[in-house]
């Protein structure tokens, strides 16, 4: 099986067939990672470039890993240290990028829409290593793996996402991904947080997230951005987290065997308790680890499994 | 030089006209309006010699329609518009008037500004062009530019458009001095603080797309600011690009209560929807943003009664360098000269108004807005024409645009209808029919 598109932009755009075919792929990669010599010569002789105009550690780690193991040669490229200081725009670093033939390109931008521009420009595969608050496609993919892995499968679960809805790609492309694998989501944060109209979306919406995680399956803590409360989104961090913040007496009113998942990095105390993100109900570190699979199917099949 | 179109369709709104008559244009002015006009071959044919007889046979002649509301860009921005190309655009777009926006650099604030516009319109000997001057120096929205001084140069209206006026008393005192000089302010009604960092029209499609919205109510609350400060001063105000069923309903009620507010729309809010942004084409991003069907339906619907009294293209030339850009970091504003009024004909098409409804918010309401001249053809006017071919079919090809810029998201669109002659003051300063002098 193969991929239709040349371009990984978005959850929004991705068939269901085709994320089965790429969760399918990333179990089968998790063995390697598992391997004592962690290296497969699959994408050998291909050139990746990791294309991060945003801050990136985990992500940006992540996909050179995942390249790595690959055996591809992975090339790493930041805004601060890029041609971008010096008014280069993104068309023409495109263009020079796509002179240089690469195989894949990853695009992380602050900028929504900045990965679908690029796609246009390049004849290469790109991929959306997460662009403003439009999508984080791989976050969400490997956020289903994890899921799929513990619960078996998708269909009919209960997800409460549970944060900065309106500042979050996580949450968009997760509201996508598990509604297109058969989920329910309800989503959860302040007033404040949730954007205009995201009804629309077929989620519910709660503002307490007791209400939010009752008889959940899966709860999706966002990363809340401190500096949020300086756009007065939150009057105070403490409020935020006497309301918002994953505590025990949460996990009694979710399911049984709920899951409690957070993309990271966590504020611990802010968006969960200690306890919970190192508790048995926390699969947060397990994310982590599949993520590097879910990135190296995909990078096998926008290159390698095509052939 | 005299010029006779003969057997056109007239629509002149102003002297409720709407059928087959000649007219006669004699040293720059509508001499007279008849049926049957003997052409210069006839008795006057000394009178009137080096006249020249046009066929407007299953043509529509009507006053030169007037855009009150374009940026010519120059001073300062010429890479994206000079007030030549600009004028040259007009015209094609069948319009014989233009009033240019104050945000050059420098600043229209101030006369030499507004007479060196005036001296590039007249070199260029195309379109009219009147100069909007700024309501506040520099647009900073604090200290008023020298209205007076600017009036006598020859500045038509007062805007600090792209920018609003934030300060509530700065605008009492702009709406105040303005109306003591029969002045129209033209507002450009936004809450800075409440559209700061947005895009886009705040919705569904924003949540989607995960860019930063523009509430309606950014729009809407300074409208309702403006209309309460014209009421309070009884001054008159005129607000710029409407683009919500807010704002509609609160320009209706307005006018019902007796406020002397006027209104103006552009093509694209009302032939596009937010819905179009999908795939963040960076030509889609002005602002006020493209809304909702609901604030498109409204906004046709006020065009329709009449609560939106003019459209006006907002002409905003950008270069490729402006809009060749994430979409976050792209320039505001779309081209508009030469798309306006093939857009608005949809509307004619479509039912919604009548050829006579398009001329008043093309023409009509515009001259009288701006306190100019146009918007009729009664004899002794200024001979101001725009010749309409209503079945022309054609397709935008923005590679043939006189605009300097080309930053439209109408490209290949199919359009039925346009501007096939453009006289200004007698002198055809545009055409594609054939033997038009």
């Amino acid at each position: 099986m193969i991929l239709q598109k040349k371009d990984i932009l978005g959850i929004k755009d991705l068939p269901v067939e085709e994320i089965a075919i790429i969760l399918d792929t990333a179990e089968s990669f998790v063995e390697v990672s598992s391997r004592e010599i962690k290296k497969v010569p699959t994408l050998r002789g291909k050139t990746i470039i990791n294309l991060f105009y945003e801050a990136s550690t985990r992500t940006r780690t992540s996909f050179e890993i995942a390249g790595k193991r690959l055996s591809a040669d992975t090339i790493n490229i930041s805004a601060s240290t890029s041609s971008v200081v010096k008014g280069e725009t993104l068309i023409d670093t495109a263009k020079n990028l796509e002179a240089m033939n690469p195989d894949v390109i990853v695009i992380r931008h602050s900028a929504s829409g900045a990965p679908h521009m690029l796609a246009r420009m390049v004849r290469q595969s790109v991929i959306n290593a997460g662009d403003g608050s439009n999508e984080h496609p791989t976050q969400a993919l490997l956020d289903l793996m994890t899921i799929r892995a513990k619960k078996g499968t998708i269909t009919g679960l209960k997800v409460a996402i549970v944060g900065d809805i309106a500042h979050s790609r996580v949450a968009r492309s997760n509201i996508y991904g598990l509604q297109k694998m058969g989920a329910q989501v309800t989503v959860a944060g302040p007033a404040t947080m949730m954007p205009r109209d995201i009804e629309g979306m077929g989620v519910e919406v709660r503002t307490s997230l007791e209400e939010a995680v009752s008889g959940v399956d899966v709860i999706m803590m966002l990363r809340i951005q401190l500096e949020r409360q300086q756009q007065n989104f939150f009057p105070s961090l403490r409020e935020y987290a006497q309301h918002y913040c994953l505590s025990r007496r949460h996990l009694d009113l979710a399911g049984p065997d709920v899951l409690v998942m957070h993309p990271g990095p966590i504020n611990r105390g802010v968006e969960i308790a200690p306890e919970i993100a190192d508790g048995p109900s926390s699969v947060i570190l397990e994310q982590v680890t599949n993520g590097v699979a879910v990135r190296m199917a995909l990078l096998y099949l926008l290159t390698g499994g095509k052939q | 030089m005299t010029l006779l179109l003969k057997n056109g369709r007239l629509v002149d709104p102003s002297q409720d006209i709407d059928g087959p008559l000649d007219i006669l244009i004699r040293n720059g002015k509508v001499a007279r309006i008849a049926r049957n006009i003997p052409s210069p071959a006839g008795k006057n044919r000394k009178a009137d010699s080096g006249a020249t007889v046009l066929d407007m046979k299953g043509l529509v002649v009507v006053p030169g329609l007037i855009d009150m509301h374009v940026h010519l860009r120059e001073p300062g921005f010429e890479y994206k518009e000079t007030i030549a190309t600009g004028c040259e655009a007009a015209v094609a777009g069948g319009f014989t008037a233009v009033a240019c926006m104050a945000n050059t650099d420098p600043v229209n604030d101030n006369r030499s500004v507004t007479e060196f516009i005036l001296r590039k319109a007249a070199a260029c000997g195309k379109a009219r062009v009147y100069p909007v001057a700024s309501i506040t120096r520099n647009l900073e929205g604090k200290i008023l530019s020298e209205f007076w001084d600017l009036k006598e140069a020859g500045a038509a209206a007062f805007s600090d458009d792209g920018r609003p006026v934030t300060n509530g008393t700065v605008m009492r005192r702009a709406l105040e001095y303005a109306h003591s000089l029969d002045m129209p302010v033209l507002s450009h009604s936004e809450d800075p603080t409440l559209s700061a960092g947005g895009v886009m029209n705040e919705s569904l499609v924003s949540t989607e797309l995960g860019l930063r919205g523009i509430p309606a109510a950014a729009e809407e609350t300074m409208i309702a600011r403006d209309i309460l400060l014209a009421e309070y001063t009884r001054a008159s105000v005129h607000i710029c690009h409407v683009t919500t069923a807010g704002s509609v309903r609160l320009i209706r009620e307005a006018k019902a209560r007796g406020v002397t507010v006027t209104a103006e729309t552009a093509p694209h809010y009302f032939t596009l929807t937010d819905e179009a942004l999908k795939d963040y084409d960076t030509n889609l991003k002005v602002n006020p943003p493209l809304r909702s069907t609901a604030d498109m339906e409204a906004v046709r619907e006020a065009l329709r009664d009449g609560t939106i009294d003019a459209v006006a293209s907002d002409h905003a030339p950008h270069a490729l360098t402006d809009k060749a850009v994430e979409f976050d970091l792209a320039a505001f504003g779309m081209v508009g000269l030469e798309t306006s009024l093939g857009l608005t004909l949809k509307l004619v098409h479509k039912g919604i108004l009548s050829l006579p409804e398009l001329v008043v918010r093309m023409s009509v309401r515009p001259a009288q807005i701006l306190r100019v001249p146009g918007g009729t053809l009664k004899p002794g006017s200024d001979a101001d024409i725009t010749v309409l071919d209503l079945n022309r079919f054609w397709t935008v090809d923005s590679g043939s645009f006189r605009s300097r810029s080309r930053n439209t998201p109408f490209q290949d669109m199919p359009m039925k209808g346009r501007a096939v002659m453009t006289i200004v003051g007698g002198q055809v300063v545009y055409r594609e029919l054939e033997n038009a002098p």
